[in-house]
């Protein structure tokens, strides 16, 4: 889960990471107040996940409340990329002598935590670690040691940041190690880091994501999901507890596992080149288990997505036989019953095969067609949907 | 021959006891693994019963290790306690510890991944089907009847397309099948069963079955490249997937151009591995290497 900028710097700052004064605003009444609050000029910032901000007009200094108010105004409610922005941040405008940069990241392909450092801060880090790949330290952190001061003094000095503020980049790198791995984040990146004219160093933008596998440790991280710009399916599936994910297309559908779920996505794409283009409209993962009520809930959300011209369950029986999945089939139509309303193919293989189709076959529903294959179902289904 | 698993492994449960636990030890049971143990320190001393066959419970895995001489534990421990599940095999020194459980935190995985290294300890996992050599040995979840002992190796980090390509190449047979699982951070990768199957003399053909998200498939293409001189066919999924969702599998993310299945096939492809577009159309593949 990403943080928008405000919760980052907040959760930033609930560690110890300097930051400056400020606060978020939903209204420009609420701008206002707060600039007036901090008392000097201010920076009106637009809250959204995703880069760009400032070259979209989302990022606005104010001179004074009244103009702060006005900066929230423009902000409020711009596209910035296919998002919306619904909040802004009023923060207390910093003049900066220089920009540095530092991260704490997941690196996937070694197993272990990676710290990245730059003396160089403020512009696109992936443009830096392009051009100037020697100006980026990155040095690897051992999960099971941690980032100490000791540790943290080589990073900082890897990446050569000046005497006059080593020791507080050095207090500051504990400090986000702390965040990270208290937090349970995979990644938490100030850019910039800067230093104010006075000589403090400040973290002036955050991004932080947060392991939503950790939320049995950490209930609080609930309160920052940002279920308003939540897509409305989306949120309903997660309620009960589907794997689902919105995307743009007509055919719905429906399989266990996830590796098998991506590839009937790829295999509805392909055959709906043949038919105009036709192309899979979710994601939607029932696991292993695939019970008749997890059945008809899935059904259920795929059917409330207007998009959906025709459905496609894709099952393989392996832990759950196919005659139990055909058995979950029949009863979630039942469950549904007016609601069902596109047609359904299905394709069932695996485990008792056989008696699953022809528990199918034997409920004869009006909706329902059962092809053998995953490539001639998912042409079936294209074809469905475009019809 | 197989890789990792045979019929002499000796097979311990950590969360036998609870209720994914036994019910996956009585289908390996019922596909004729040797499960000599369950862990848990709550019941030890205890003996879970099995259509008749009573099983041990042990407080912890080094006992259990010491009164079967077990050399597999396979890991069902819910996800906050399974930090510790794997640490306590890895201190017990137990070879192989699969690891089914899904949902551990990342931080918790990377930390035990640590922790092994240096150690005797081969994991599998975590979020993982775990591995079968067909007829010998089964280790986790995966489906016993649904294939046959054969000459295929297959290694994916997905369980149903596991599954599926078993199912479809049924005929031929498998030597070992290893779900090495959809997390961030996983033990065993690609390349560890690559260089196994290239090296066990019983596997004539490998089946790889990747997935978007991280690097893993391109530097299994770079290891094909210089390791492996058996053939290998390759399968990918999530062409179709969106940039930064989750696509079921933690793991499983395209984040900006990184991770795309696009970047894994063309990686495989050019290094001589055959990429089905479909399942099916890769076990074909499969079967025009081995001729059946």
């Amino acid at each position: 889960m990403d943080l928008f900028e405000y919760q980052a710097r907040d959760l930033l700052a609930s560690h110890g990471v300097p930051v400056l004064p400020g606060g978020v605003a939903e209204t420009p009444e609420q701008a206002e107040a707060i600039a007036r609050e901090i008392g000097t000029t201010v920076v009106v910032k637009a809250q959204v996940k995703t880069g760009g901000r400032g070259k979209a007009g989302g990022v606005k200094l104010a001179d004074d409340a009244e103009d702060a108010r006005a900066r929230a105004q423009d902000i409020l409610g711009l596209d910035i990329k296919g998002h919306i922005t619904h909040r802004v941040m009023v923060a207390q405008a910093s003049d900066i002598a220089e920009e540095y940069y530092f991260s704490y990241l997941l690196d996937r392909s070694n197993r272990t935590f990676l710290a990245m450092a730059s003396k160089e801060g403020g512009m696109e880090i992936e443009q830096l670690a392009v051009e100037r790949p020697e100006a980026l330290a990155r040095i690897p952190v051992d999960a099971s040691k941690g980032v100490d001061e000791a540790k943290a003094a080589e990073i900082v000095d890897a990446a050569g940041f000046p005497a006059e503020v080593r020791d507080q980049v050095i207090a500051i790198a504990v400090q986000l190690w702390d965040v990270f791995s208290g937090e349970d984040a995979t990644l938490v990146e100030v850019n910039p880091l800067a230093k104010a004219p006075d000589g403090t160093v400040l973290a002036l933008d955050a991004k932080v994501t947060l392991d939503e596998n950790a939320r049995f440790r950490h209930a609080e991280h609930e309160a920052l999901e940002d279920s308003a710009s939540a897509d409305p399916l989306e949120a309903a599936a997660k309620e009960k507890d589907l794997n689902y994910v919105k995307l743009e297309g007509e055919v719905g559908i429906i399989g266990n596992g996830a590796g098998l779920v991506m590839s009937t996505l790829d295999v509805v794409a392909y055959a709906g080149e043949e038919f105009g283009g036709v192309k899979p409209a979710n994601f939607l993962d029932i696991g292993g288990g695939a019970s008749a009520e997890v059945m008809a809930n899935g059904l259920h959300i795929i059917l409330s997505d207007p998009a959906v011209k025709s459905v496609f369950v894709n099952v393989f029986g392996g832990i759950t036989a196919c005659d139990e999945v055909a058995n979950g089939i029949v009863h979630a139509l039942q469950l549904l019953g007016d609601e069902a309303t596109k047609p359904l193919v299905v394709r069932l293989d695996g485990n008792n095969v056989e008696e699953g189709r022809r528990i199918l076959a034997e409920a004869n529903h009006p909706l329902v067609t059962l092809v053998d294959t995953m490539d001639g179902a998912a042409r079936r289904a294209a074809e469905l949907a475009a019809a | 021959m197989s890789i990792f698993l045979n019929e002499n492994s000796k097979v311990i449960v950590q969360g036998m006891t609870g209720s994914e636990g036994r019910k996956h030890t009585q289908r390996m049971l019922a596909s004729g693994t040797a499960i000599v143990g369950g862990v848990n320190p709550k019941k030890a001393g205890q003996s879970v019963d099995f259509d008749g066959a009573g099983v041990p419970v042990f407080g912890n895995v080094a006992e259990a290790m010491k009164e079967t001489g077990a050399d597999v534990s396979v890991i069902f421990v819910p996800p906050a306690g399974a930090k510790n599940a794997v640490i306590e095999a890895v201190d017990a020194q137990i070879g192989l510890a699969v690891v089914i459980t899904e949902g551990i935190p990342v931080h918790d995985s990377t930390y035990f991944w640590a922790h092994a290294q240096g150690s005797s300890t081969r994991i599998v996992g975590p979020n993982c089907p775990g591995l079968i050599s067909p007829g010998r040995s089964n280790a986790g979840i995966i489906p016993a009847n649904i294939t046959k002992q054969g000459k295929i190796g297959l290694v994916s980090k997905s369980g149903t397309l596991t599954y599926q390509m078993m199912y479809e190449l049924r005929d031929i047979g498998f030597s070992t099948c290893v779900g090495i699982g959809g997390d961030p951070v996983i033990g065993t990768t690609h390349i560890d069963c690559l260089q196994a199957f290239q090296d066990d003399p019983e596997t004539e053909a490998i089946v790889m079955i990747g997935e978007i998200g991280g690097d893993a498939e391109e530097r299994a293409a770079d290891f094909v490249q210089g390791n492996v001189t058996k053939p290998v066919v390759g399968y990918v999924a999530g062409f179709t997937a969106p940039e930064g969702k989750t696509m079921g599998h933690a793991g499983a993310i395209v984040s900006g151009s990184a991770g795309t299945a696009q970047a894994k096939k063309e990686a495989l492809e050019a290094a001589g591995v055959r990429v089905g577009k479909t399942p099916s159309e890769t076990a074909r593949l499969m079967r025009e290497i081995v001729g059946a």
